[in-house]
C-alpha cells in the first residue's frame, strides 16, 4: 500500500499519507500511510509480517499482540504512526526459522499449545515478555498470565503447561515434558 | 524396523510453520488485491425502498459499488438450499446482495471494493439505505406464536416439522407408573473462530481461469457451489485452503454471499479481489446456533427404567435455512444418548426468526439433545430417590447389545445404528476418576467450612464419521518423498501430522518423509468436506487405503526388480527388503523411478527407467495395459453409516452462598473414539472442546433486543472465556474400536463439548438444590432462581407421578 502518495495528492477525499519509520524485530522498515493506519495492518500489509494476526480489532482477543519496547501491547489499539518511538517485536522476531524454534516457541511445540494456529503469535509474545518478568512461575501464576488473551481451540490447558516448559527451557533446563 | 506411528503422541508437522510467523492465512495472502466491504443491514425486518451511492464512487480509491441490480444471471439468484429434505417444506434462502426485503441485522445490502479497507468502508458510510421497517419476530415465543411472520409465504414461521417415533409411545407412557414433565431451554451460542471468514479471488484473465482461496471448511462444496454461480467450467475454478484459524462448524456452510461476490468482482474488474470479515461482521452476518425451547415427557417404572419417552422442542434456524435441519435432525435423534428409551417419539419444529441463521457449531445440536436427556436422568433420580449414576447404568445398552440400532433415520439419512461402545466400563472409569462414591464426604467437608459444593455428570453418544466419502491420494516422488492429499480441510485438527502418521506406518516410510495436502481442488477434487467429526474417520482411512494401493505396487516392481516373489518382501524406513536378506533391497525412490517408464533421463537415478536401460520383455507394453505410470495410488473410503464414539463427563462446582457465582473446582472426561491416532491430539480437541462447552454453560449468548439487534456483537460483551475461566480438565481414555472402518477409528472433534452445559447443570442443581431447567446460567440468574425458591415459586415444572 505505500508508493501511492502521488497519484492520491489531490484527488477527493484523497489521503495524506505520512512517511511512517518503525524499527521492528531490530530493522528499520519504512512505508508511507495515513495517519489512521493501524499497527496491526501496518505490520502486516505495508511491511508483510503476516505474523501478527488479527481477531477483533477491538482490542480483547490479544491475537495481535506485539511487544513494544519489550511490553506487550495490542497492535489493534496503536496507531503505527505513534509506534515509532519505540523499538517493535513481532512473532517474527521470536524466530522466524521454523528449523530453530525460540525457547518459548519449542514449548508451545512440545506441549501441543497451539491447534489452529491463529491466537499463538499473541500468546508467544505475551508468554516471552512474562518469562523476561517472571522467570519461574507456579501454575496458577502461568494460568493468569495468558488470561488476556483469547484461544477458541485449545482451552488453554497445554498453554499453561507450555508457559512453565518455556521456563524450563529459559533456565536451560532440557527434561522432555508429557504433553 | 519402523517405528509404529500411530498410536504415538507425534508432535505435530504444522506447528514450526505456524510458530514463527510463517502460517499462511487467507488475509495473508494477497497484497495488492482489492479489498471489499458491505454496507449490512441495521434492520432486522425491512424493506429496501431505495438505495443512494451518493458520492461513494468519487472516493479516491474506490473502485466499484455494487447492489443486487448489478449483478448478473445466478448471482442475482437465491443462495443453494444446501441440504433439502422432504420435511424441509418451507425452505427460504438469502441473495448474495438483499433486494427487497432483509431479515436479519446485518444482511449484506452494498458491495464496495477500493484499494483498502479503510477506503472500502469510507464508502460505506457514504451510501443511504432507505428502509421501511417491519415488525421483527425475535426469539422462539414470538415465531411460534406467529403473530408475525418472517417471510409472508411461510405460515406459521414454520421452515419444517419432523416426527419420529420408535414403539407405542402412547400405551407406553399410559401404562408407565411414573410420569414427570420438563420444560428446558438452550440459549444461542456461535462458533466464533479467532480467525472470522475471508475470501480472496484471483481472476486470470488471460486463461479465463478462477483461483479462490477461502478460509472454509469445504473447498470442493465452495469450488463447485462458486462454479455453478458463475456460470464456469468446474475445470476452470480451483479452491485452496490455506491456514484456517479455526471454524467449529460456521465455516462449512458455503456459498456464503461474500464468496460468491468476491470471486465476480475479481472476474468483472479484472484484478485480485479480497474480503476479511470483521468480528462484529462475523456476529451479525456469519451464523449462530443452539437456541431451542424444549418438553420432555417421560414414563418410568419403580427402579428407574425408562418405559416412554415422549420429546417436542422447537428449534430457532433464524432467517435462512440454507443448511437445512441438520441441526435439529441430530438433536432429535442423538438426544438418547447411552440410553434404551422404551418408547421414544419426538418431534420438532424448525421455526424462522429476524436473527442470524442458524447452521451447525461444534457438537450441532447434540449438546441440547444432551441437556434434554441429562436432565431427565436427573429428574428421575430425585424422583425415585436414587444415585444418578445408578439410574443412567440400568438404562444403558449393554456392550453385548452392540451393535444395537435405535430404529431412528440419522442425519445421514442411514439408520442410527450404534456399532461399539462400553458404556458401563465408561461409567466406571468417570467414577473412579471423579471419586464418585467419596463425593458427599467432600460435601459434608466443604459444608463445614461454609462452602456449597455439587457434582455433576453427563454422558453422550456422538455419531461421528458421516460419509459420503473421503479420497486419498498418495504418491511417491523419485527422492522418497511421499505426497499425500485428501480434499477436507483443515482448522487445527493437525491433520498434517495424524494423516501423515497413518500412511508412514501403512506404506513402511519414515514420517519425515510424508507430506500431507488438504483442502486443495488441484490435489484431490473429490472430497466432502471437514464437519461431524468426520476427519480422522474419513480422510484417514482414505489415505490408509490409497496407501495400500500404493504399497501393493510398490512390491510388485520391487518384486520384479530383485526378481523374487512379492510376499517375502517388507517395506521398513522407505526400503523394500527381501525379509531375512536385507542386503537385497532397492528403496521406494528407486521402485517410484522403475514406476515410470522414461524416454529422457532428468536426473542420473532417472536413468534406470530409460528405455536402453536393462532388460524387458519385448512383448510387453512399457506401461501394463491394467497399469498407470508413477508410483502412486488412490482411493476412497465410503462408509456404509456412521461410528459412534460416547464419552462421560463429571464435574465438581463451588457456588457462591452470596453472589450466586459458580466456579468449577474438578473437569473429568472419560473418552471413547475408538482407535486414538494420536493421543496427544485427541487430548487436545477434548481440552478445546470443553473450554467452548464451558462457555456454552457459563458465558455465552447471543443477546438479542425486542427489535432484533444483537446487543453483544463484540468480544468486549460476548463473553468467550479465557484461561482464567476454563477449569484444569482430567482426562481417562477407552478404546473400543469401531468395527466399521480399517483403522477402527471413532471422531473426536466435537465430544468435548456435547454435555458440558449438561454437567454444569446437574452440578449446580446438586450443590443447590434448585431444579436447573435452562442454560447458559449466569450468577444474577443463579440468584434470582434462589430468591424465587425461597419465596416457593420455583416450579419444577414436573408433573405428579
Amino acid at each position: 500500500m505505500s508508493g501511492q502518495a502521488g497519484s492520491a495528492a489531490g484527488a477527493p477525499g484523497a489521503e495524506e499519507l505520512l512517511e511512517v519509520t518503525l524499527r521492528v524485530n531490530g530493522v528499520s522498515r519504512t512505508a508511507g500511510v495515513p495517519a489512521r493506519r493501524l499497527l496491526s495492518d501496518f505490520l502486516r500489509h505495508d511491511l508483510g509480517l503476516t505474523g501478527t494476526h488479527v481477531g477483533c480489532e477491538h482490542g480483547v482477543c490479544g491475537a495481535c499482540t506485539v511487544l513494544l519496547d519489550g511490553e506487550p501491547a495490542r497492535a489493534c489499539l496503536v496507531f503505527a504512526v505513534s509506534a515509532q518511538p519505540h523499538e517493535v517485536t513481532t512473532v517474527e522476531g521470536l524466530g522466524s526459522d521454523p528449523g530453530a524454534l525460540g525457547p518459548v516457541q519449542r514449548a508451545f511445540l512440545e506441549c501441543h499449545a497451539l491447534q489452529c494456529g491463529f491466537c499463538t503469535p499473541g500468546f508467544l509474545t505475551t508468554v516471552t515478555a512474562y518469562l523476561e518478568d517472571t522467570p519461574d512461575p507456579t501454575e496458577a501464576e502461568a494460568r493468569e498470565a495468558i488470561s488476556g488473551n483469547l484461544c477458541r481451540c485449545t482451552g488453554y490447558q497445554n498453554i499453561v503447561s507450555a508457559v512453565l516448559r518455556a521456563a524450563e527451557l529459559r533456565r536451560g533446563a532440557t527434561p522432555e515434558p508429557t504433553p | 524396523m519402523s517405528t509404529r506411528q500411530v498410536g504415538e503422541k507425534v508432535q505435530r508437522r504444522e506447528d514450526p510453520r505456524l510458530l514463527t510467523g510463517n502460517g499462511r492465512f487467507v488475509d495473508d495472502l494477497g497484497r495488492g488485491a482489492l479489498h471489499a466491504a458491505f454496507v449490512r443491514s441495521p434492520h432486522a425486518h425491512a424493506r429496501i425502498l431505495d438505495i443512494d451511492i451518493g458520492d461513494a464512487w468519487e472516493l479516491e480509491g474506490v473502485e466499484a459499488v455494487y447492489t443486487w441490480e448489478d449483478l448478473p444471471g445466478r448471482v442475482a439468484e437465491p443462495l443453494p438450499v444446501l441440504i433439502p429434505h422432504p420435511a424441509l417444506t418451507h425452505p427460504r434462502t438469502g441473495y448474495c446482495l438483499a433486494t427487497q426485503e432483509v431479515n436479519h441485522v446485518g444482511e449484506a445490502v452494498v458491495m464496495v471494493v477500493a484499494r483498502d479497507r479503510y477506503l472500502a468502508e469510507d464508502a460505506c458510510a457514504r451510501i443511504r439505505v432507505d428502509y421501511e421497517p417491519l415488525p421483527p419476530v425475535v426469539g422462539i415465543p414470538a415465531a411460534r406464536e406467529a403473530a408475525r411472520l418472517v417471510h409472508d409465504d411461510v405460515p406459521g414461521n414454520v421452515a419444517a416439522t419432523l416426527l419420529q417415533e420408535v414403539g407405542d409411545l402412547e400405551s407406553a407412557m399410559a401404562a408407565a407408573p411414573h410420569r414427570l414433565t420438563l420444560d428446558l431451554a438452550v440459549e444461542r451460542s456461535a462458533s466464533t473462530p479467532l480467525e472470522g471468514r475471508g475470501v480472496l479471488a484471483r481472476w486470470d484473465t488471460d486463461d479465463g481461469s478462477l483461483r479462490l482461496y477461502s478460509s472454509t471448511q469445504t473447498s470442493t462444496g465452495l469450488r463447485a457451489a462458486v462454479a455453478a454461480k458463475l456460470g464456469l467450467p468446474l475445470a476452470k475454478v480451483e479452491v485452496v485452503t490455506p491456514d484456517v484459524g479455526g471454524g467449529f462448524g460456521v465455516k462449512i456452510v458455503h456459498p456464503w454471499p461474500e464468496e460468491v461476490l468476491v470471486p465476480w468482482a475479481a472476474r468483472v474488474l479484472g484484478h485480485d479481489v479480497k474480503w476479511t470479515e470483521d468480528r462484529r461482521e462475523h456476529f451479525v452476518s456469519a451464523a449462530h446456533e443452539r437456541g431451542q425451547l424444549q418438553e420432555v415427557t417421560v414414563g418410568f417404572d419403580d427402579e428407574g427404567h425408562l418405559l416412554a419417552l415422549d420429546v417436542r422442542f422447537w428449534h430457532d434456524n433464524g432467517a435462512y435455512t440454507p443448511y437445512g435441519i441438520i441441526v435439529p435432525i441430530i438433536t432429535a435423534t442423538q438426544l438418547l444418548g447411552p440410553y434404551k428409551p422404551g418408547a421414544y417419539r419426538v418431534e420438532f419444529w424448525s421455526l424462522y426468526t429476524n436473527t442470524v441463521l442458524v447452521t451447525p457449531y461444534r457438537g450441532a445440536g447434540r449438546p441440547q439433545g444432551c441437556f434434554a436427556m441429562e436432565r431427565t436422568m436427573d429428574a428421575i433420580a430425585a424422583r425415585l430417590g436414587l444415585d444418578r449414576a445408578e439410574v443412567r447404568s440400568r438404562n444403558f445398552i449393554q456392550p453385548e447389545e452392540m451393535p444395537y440400532d435405535q430404529g431412528l433415520m440419522f442425519q445421514d439419512g442411514r439408520p442410527l445404528k450404534y456399532d461399539s461402545g462400553d458404556f458401563p466400563a465408561s461409567l466406571a472409569a468417570l467414577k473412579a476418576l471423579v471419586g464418585w462414591e467419596d463425593f458427599e464426604g467432600y460435601r459434608a467437608e466443604a459444608e463445614r467450612a461454609g462452602r456449597r459444593v455439587g457434582l455433576g455428570i453427563g454422558c453422550y453418544v456422538e455419531g461421528t464419521g458421516v460419509g459420503p466419502y473421503e479420497g486419498g491420494h498418495v504418491h511417491v516422488e523419485t527422492d522418497g518423498r511421499v505426497n499425500v492429499a485428501t480434499g477436507l480441510t483443515t482448522q487445527g485438527q493437525g491433520h498434517q501430522t495424524v494423516l501423515a502418521q497413518v500412511v508412514a506406518d501403512e506404506l513402511g516410510v519414515r514420517l519425515e518423509d510424508v507430506h500431507v495436502t488438504t483442502g486443495d481442488t488441484r490435489a484431490m477434487p473429490y472430497a466432502v468436506g471437514t464437519f461431524a467429526s468426520r476427519g480422522a474417520v474419513m480422510s484417514g482411512n482414505a489415505v490408509a487405503l490409497a496407501a495400500r494401493v500404493v504399497r501393493a505396487k510398490a512390491l510388485r516392481i520391487a518384486a520384479d526388480a530383485l526378481e523374487v516373489s512379492p510376499d517375502d518382501l517388507e517395506i521398513a524406513d522407505g526400503v523394500v527388503s527381501v525379509r531375512g536378506a536385507p542386503g537385497t533391497a532397492v528403496d521406494l525412490g528407486t521402485v517410484a523411478v522403475l514406476a515410470n517408464p522414461l524416454r529422457y533421463a532428468f536426473d542420473t537415478a532417472a536413468q534406470a527407467a530409460t528405455q536402453f536401460a536393462g532388460t524387458f520383455d519385448p512383448q510387453r507394453p512399457p506401461v501394463a495395459e491394467d497399469d498407470e505410470p508413477g508410483l502412486e495410488g488412490r482411493d476412497f473410503y465410503s462408509p456404509t453409516q456412521a461410528t459412534f464414539a460416547n464419552g462421560m463427563h463429571a464435574a465438581v462446582v463451588e457456588t457462591d452462598p452470596v453472589t450466586a457465582e459458580v466456579r468449577i473446582l474438578r473437569y473429568c472426561v472419560v473418552h471413547d473414539c475408538g482407535v486414538m491416532v494420536n493421543p496427544m491430539i485427541v487430548e487436545g480437541q477434548v481440552h478445546g472442546g470443553v473450554a467452548q462447552g464451558v462457555g456454552g454453560a457459563l458465558y455465552e449468548r447471543m443477546v438479542y433486543d425486542e427489535g432484533g439487534q444483537l446487543l453483544n456483537a463484540s468480544f468486549m460483551d460476548f463473553l468467550m472465556p479465557y484461561a482464567s475461566e476454563v477449569p484444569h480438565v482430567e482426562t481417562d481414555h477407552l478404546e473400543t474400536p469401531s468395527p466399521l472402518n480399517p483403522l477402527g477409528l471413532k471422531g473426536a472433534g466435537e465430544a468435548g463439548t456435547i454435555p458440558v452445559s449438561a454437567v454444569i447443570a446437574s452440578a449446580i442443581e446438586d450443590a443447590e438444590g434448585i431444579p436447573i431447567r435452562s442454560m447458559p446460567i449466569s450468577p444474577p440468574e443463579l440468584w434470582a432462581l434462589r430468591q424465587q425458591h425461597a419465596a416457593g415459586t420455583v416450579t419444577a415444572q414436573e408433573g405428579p407421578s
